[in-house]
């Protein structure tokens, strides 16, 4: 059993850590999750893990830790405050800077699927104007020779 | 008590002067002058006491468990320097009212000096050694304001910075020797400490609290190689100048090489250190301050030159070395401060200071001209001045010298070249500016000071002349008890007579001063030899390495953040990772000895489901709206868990907060990019944080498993047995929350509170960009809320409030209680938000949310302070039971108080934070000024 949660608990680090460190505001928010559910999980355990001894007295002989227990519990409530306010800065700084990189650079905002065709017709344009006018100025090149 | 009183008094009138400084320039000056006048006379009436040898001292408890307590006392040495901080400050009070002119901010000025001499006072009063360095560094704090007073100049800036750097840099190394001291000896109290001079001598520590110490007063008192900062404090209107750098601030750096004495010096160490650089800084001194054209810079190098001649004689080691240096610290603050002054009088008077302009300025202020000849006069030695009886004490000093074999007649002769260069400034100062022809194009035609200008300057110089005539009658007391109490032993024999007959310490001035009329009627060619060196300025090359120091932090600054994100996080878990590693490979068993749970196929089919789902949030985290789910069946297995390792409140708890929290996630993903672009990043870059974040998984699995498998030392045992007997419940968890850590807990439902406001603010008056079509392109459905959920959700409404308030009063004794209920609650009303829409939420249910947190924070505050009504501590609860015919037997307990305000806060900052982001959707959405 303890290898398992300890295995559960290395798994949530592992996602949380990789994912914190991707480049958009919200896998970073996803891996700040993921690694609070490992960081309680692990301050939990510091109470050993315990089946069939919830800590009411008089409820069982022998008890869980309670003291973990107590601090995770205010950590839960702290953690949904931090993802809150973590969640509403993402799209406050997206909304901002028009995009939702993790270092609020100041990047020319994404383009909606209208304005990338437009843009992918006028390129396509310019390549064949400029073709065109490549191809008259070699014609007109092997004239003068 | 009166000690504490010439300490308070001027404290009390540190604001005066900036408050009454509409009053008139008069007027201010009076005030100021007023508490140190009293302070003054309330020292002097100590005297015959002082001179008695009884030592007056105030004690009061401060920081005890620190070692620090406000003691002070007032023995000779403090005597002697509260006379000279008091007493020239007066004089400088009453200068600077003429000094400075319309323009400059009087009050201010007085306030900055005022604020200056009591932080002297405090530090030559002190008798723990803590509050003495407090002081110290106040000193070091408000000379930087004084020097900085004109700071509209560079010059004054670059100098005030440079003395605090210097300054404050010493004050860091004294705070090191008396901490060390502190530590060695047991206390912090200076007169303990001053009776266990064996015990710190033979300590191990002694030559690192010597060397910190010395480089404390060395700083302080401009001594080689730290005299570069004295001249620059030049910068500083002329009163400052004469005050800081004649009778006050550089001499603490002395009066702390005197206070200590008795219990530092005595040893190779400290005669080698101390009159070593005593020597260097005299002669360094005297030898720069032949070259400055300026005049005031000319006195700073003097100043510098005769610190380190106080600095040579405490070196010296022996008793007589040590009274000459208390009698050489008087008539150094006498001389100087008069010459200081004289100096301020030609600058304000003629419009420069350079020498080289400066000339036969005797024609236009023979008076002023008089006094500062007298004053220069006692600074080259000459006899029936107060400068030449210490000078003497000097001379007949280095003669006793052996410390340095054959060669310690080194000694004396250097003293004398000293004295030399001494007279030669002297002469200088004398010819060059009150004669030597006719003064070249001054900015103003010089002419005498106003009457009162020139008072301050005729009392010292008279000092001057009647130590230097009746040196017994004028100092001999405070000598006496001055230096008794540096040596804290008996007094040797001396005499303070004007004339001792023809011996070989008269030679020596008399080789000084004819020494130093050759020098000054050769100067030219010396100067021409002078002028080969390259002068270097110490501000530009103090600013260079300051300059330098800047940028190179700044590299390393950009190095480790440049700006992006990734760069810096990936840094710290590296960091974190080689932290909590490194003590792994010390770790010889994973596996401990505590008994190990047997695993059953429920358990590992949801550890399998949620690595499961893990590996899907990570592998699809571009498709953001699988890996939302994937998350919530993490947070799902997660609270699982929690039940089932007997965890019920945390599985509550867990459970409660992962349905607001994905709601938050749901609504945030509606206004944030629906898709990741699908590789963000390199190959190379992916597998390297992969790599990372797997090695620091795996030590954290490891040392969570290293962990489980220990046996367990608690401090639970307390609670668990106090829970019922305690705090009236029998629910551990909850007693822990509301009682045992109740003060814990108000912290964080504030921190919740805090947490909320700050997204009301960040929501407020946001511009979003709001997708008309999910990302397939398909436009939002055109039912906004669905007819079936609106019903069920409406219906369910009461049965959810049931359950919550169930949860609550249930809370103290079974799994629940504020935090959870409060979720509960808030989750029920989120449902009809997202059934109804805000409009129809807003019109049955205009509660106030912001409202709503402050009660619950007032709530559970209130009901902590409650207990003071009843003579307990903050947070201490009370309970009691209670019959009623029907219920039956129930309980009371003011926790439940409490734990109502935990309840409202959670609802209020839930509600807050998700339904304004829900209303930015809407018409409703939140403005300005509304919530």
């Amino acid at each position: 059993m303890e290898f398992t949660f300890a295995l559960s608990v290395g798994v949530l680090t592992t996602a949380g850590i990789y994912l914190m460190l991707r480049a958009q505001t919200f896998p970073v928010i996803l891996g700040l999750t993921l690694l609070s559910y490992a960081v309680n999980l692990f301050l939990f355990a510091s109470g050993r893990l315990t089946v069939n001894g919830a800590a009411i007295v008089g409820h069982s002989e022998q008890l869980a830790d309670p003291l973990p227990q107590a601090l995770v519990l205010t950590a839960i409530v702290i953690g949904f405050a931090m993802t809150a306010f973590i969640l509403i800065l993402a799209i406050r700084a997206r909304a901002d800077l028009g995009n939702d990189h993790v270092d609020g650079r100041e990047l020319p905002p994404e383009r909606s699927a209208i304005e990338e065709a437009l843009a992918d017709r006028i390129e396509k344009n310019t390549a064949a104007h400029k073709a065109q006018h490549n191809k008259s100025h070699s014609r007109h090149k092997r004239k003068q020779s | 008590m009166s000690v504490l009183w010439i300490l308070l008094l001027p404290m009390a009138g540190i604001l005066l002067p900036v408050l009454f400084a509409r009053a008139g320039r008069t007027v201010t000056a009076w005030l100021t002058a007023l508490m140190p006048a009293l302070a003054l006379a309330l020292l002097l009436q100590q005297a015959p006491d002082v001179f008695a040898g009884t030592v007056p001292v105030y004690s009061a408890p401060w920081v005890p468990l620190l070692g620090l307590q406000l003691s002070l006392h007032l023995d000779g040495l403090a005597f002697l320097f509260c006379l000279l901080i008091l007493g020239i400050g007066l004089l400088i009070i009453l200068y600077a009212r003429y000094y400075l002119s319309e323009e400059d901010n009087m009050g201010l000025f007085y306030t900055y000096l005022l604020f200056f001499m009591v932080a002297m006072l405090g530090v030559v009063l002190s008798s723990n050694l803590l509050q003495l360095w407090l002081f110290w560094e106040l000193t070091s704090i408000s000379s930087f304001l004084l020097i900085s007073f004109w700071w509209h100049k560079s010059e004054a800036r670059k100098g005030a910075r440079m003395a605090l750097t210097v300054t404050g840099f010493g004050g860091l190394a004294l705070l090191g020797a008396l901490l060390l001291i502190g530590h060695v000896t047991g206390t912090y109290e200076l007169r303990e400490v001053l009776t266990m001079g064996h015990v710190l001598r033979n300590s191990e520590y002694y030559p690192a609290i010597l060397a910190l110490f010395l480089l404390g007063a060395f700083t302080k008192s401009a001594q080689f190689p730290f005299q570069f900062w004295l001249p620059h404090a030049m910068a500083a209107p002329t009163p400052v100048s004469a005050y800081l750098h004649s009778a006050t601030m550089v001499k603490a750096g002395v009066f702390l090489l005197a206070r200590f004495y008795p219990v530092l010096a005595g040893t190779d160490a400290w005669f080698v250190a101390v009159s070593l650089t005593g020597m260097a800084t005299m002669l360094v001194g005297a030898y720069i301050a032949l070259f400055k054209h300026d005049l005031k810079g000319l006195l700073a190098y003097s100043t510098v030159s005769h610190l380190g001649l106080i600095t040579l004689l405490l070196g010296l080691g022996t008793d007589l070395a040590a009274v000459a240096a208390v009698f050489h610290i008087i008539n150094h603050a006498v001389f100087k401060a008069s010459l200081f002054m004289a100096a301020g009088i030609i600058d304000h008077e003629s419009g420069t200071r350079d020498m080289r302009k400066l000339n036969g300025l005797w024609k236009y202020m023979p008076w002023t001209a008089t006094l500062a000849m007298v004053a220069a006069s006692s600074m080259a030695g000459v006899p029936l001045l107060n400068g030449f009886l210490s000078k003497e004490m000097l001379f007949s000093e280095t003669l006793h010298q052996s410390t340095l074999g054959a060669l310690s007649w080194w000694i004396p002769l250097l003293a004398t070249a000293g004295g030399a260069f001494a007279v030669a400034y002297s002469l200088r100062f004398m010819h060059d500016v009150f004669f030597n022809g006719e003064p070249i194009d001054l900015p103003r035609t010089p002419h005498e000071p106003p009457r009162y200008m020139r008072v301050p300057v005729e009392v010292l110089v008279v000092l001057c002349l009647l130590v230097g005539v009746f040196p017994q009658f004028m100092v001999g007391d405070i000598l006496d008890t001055a230096s008794m109490a540096v040596l804290q032993s008996t007094l040797p024999q001396y005499s303070l007579a004007v004339w001792h007959g023809f011996n070989f310490p008269l030679l020596m001035s008399a080789m000084a001063i004819v020494g130093g009329l050759t020098l000054y009627i050769n100067r030219r060619h010396l100067f021409d030899f002078q002028v080969q060196f390259a002068d270097r300025d110490a501000k530009h090359v103090f600013e260079g390495m300051v300059q330098r120091l800047i940028a190179g932090v700044t590299r390393l600054h950009q190095w480790l953040d440049d700006g992006s994100l990734q760069r810096s996080m990936f840094l710290l878990i590296l960091l974190a990772l080689l932290v909590s590693a490194a003590p792994l490979f010390e770790l010889v068993n994973t596996v401990g000895r505590h008994p190990q749970l047997p695993i059953n196929w429920v358990v590992g089919f949801c550890a399998a489901l949620m690595i499961a789902a893990t590996f899907v949030t990570l592998w699809w985290s571009h498709l953001r709206l699988v890996a939302l789910i994937a998350l919530s069946v993490v947070g799902l297995i997660v609270s699982i868990a929690f039940a089932y390792f007997s965890a019920p409140d945390l599985a509550l708890t867990q459970l409660s907060v992962e349905v607001v929290t994905i709601l938050l996630f749901l609504l945030a993903l509606f206004f944030l990019p629906q898709k990741s672009p699908t590789i963000d990043s390199k190959l190379t870059i992916i597998v390297r944080d992969f790599s990372v974040a797997a090695l620091f998984g795996s030590v954290v699995g490891t040392i969570c498993y290293a962990m489980l498998t220990r046996p367990l030392d608690t401090i639970s045992d307390f609670f668990v047995a106090n829970s019922k007997p305690g705090g009236g419940g029998t629910n551990v968890v909850n007693v822990i929350l509301v009682d045992f850590r109740g003060f814990d807990t108000l912290g964080e439902i504030t921190v919740l509170g805090i947490a909320a406001l700050g997204i009301y603010k960040l929501l407020a008056q946001m511009l979003v960009s709001m997708p008309s079509a999910d990302s397939k392109g398909y436009r939002w459905s055109k039912e906004r809320h669905p007819f079936l959920l609106a019903v069920v959700s409406q219906s369910l409404l009461p049965l959810a409030l049931l359950v919550s308030a169930y949860i609550f009063l249930r809370g103290h004794n079974m799994p629940g209680g504020g935090f959870i209920a409060g979720l509960i609650t808030a989750i029920a009303l989120i449902q009809q938000y997202v059934a109804h829409g805000v409009v129809w939420m807003k019109e049955r249910m205009p509660i106030n949310y912001l409202g709503l947190i402050a009660s619950g924070l007032l709530i559970a505050t209130l009901s902590g302070l409650g207990s003071w009504a009843f003579g307990h501590h903050f947070l201490t609860t009370w309970f009691d039971h209670f019959h009623l015919p029907l219920v039956g037997e129930f309980e009371l307990a003011s926790a439940m108080v409490f734990d109502f305000g935990v309840y409202l806060t959670v609802i209020g900052a839930t509600l807050l934070i998700l339904a304004n982001l829900g209303k930015l959707t809407t018409s409703e959405r939140l403005q300005a000024g509304d919530n």
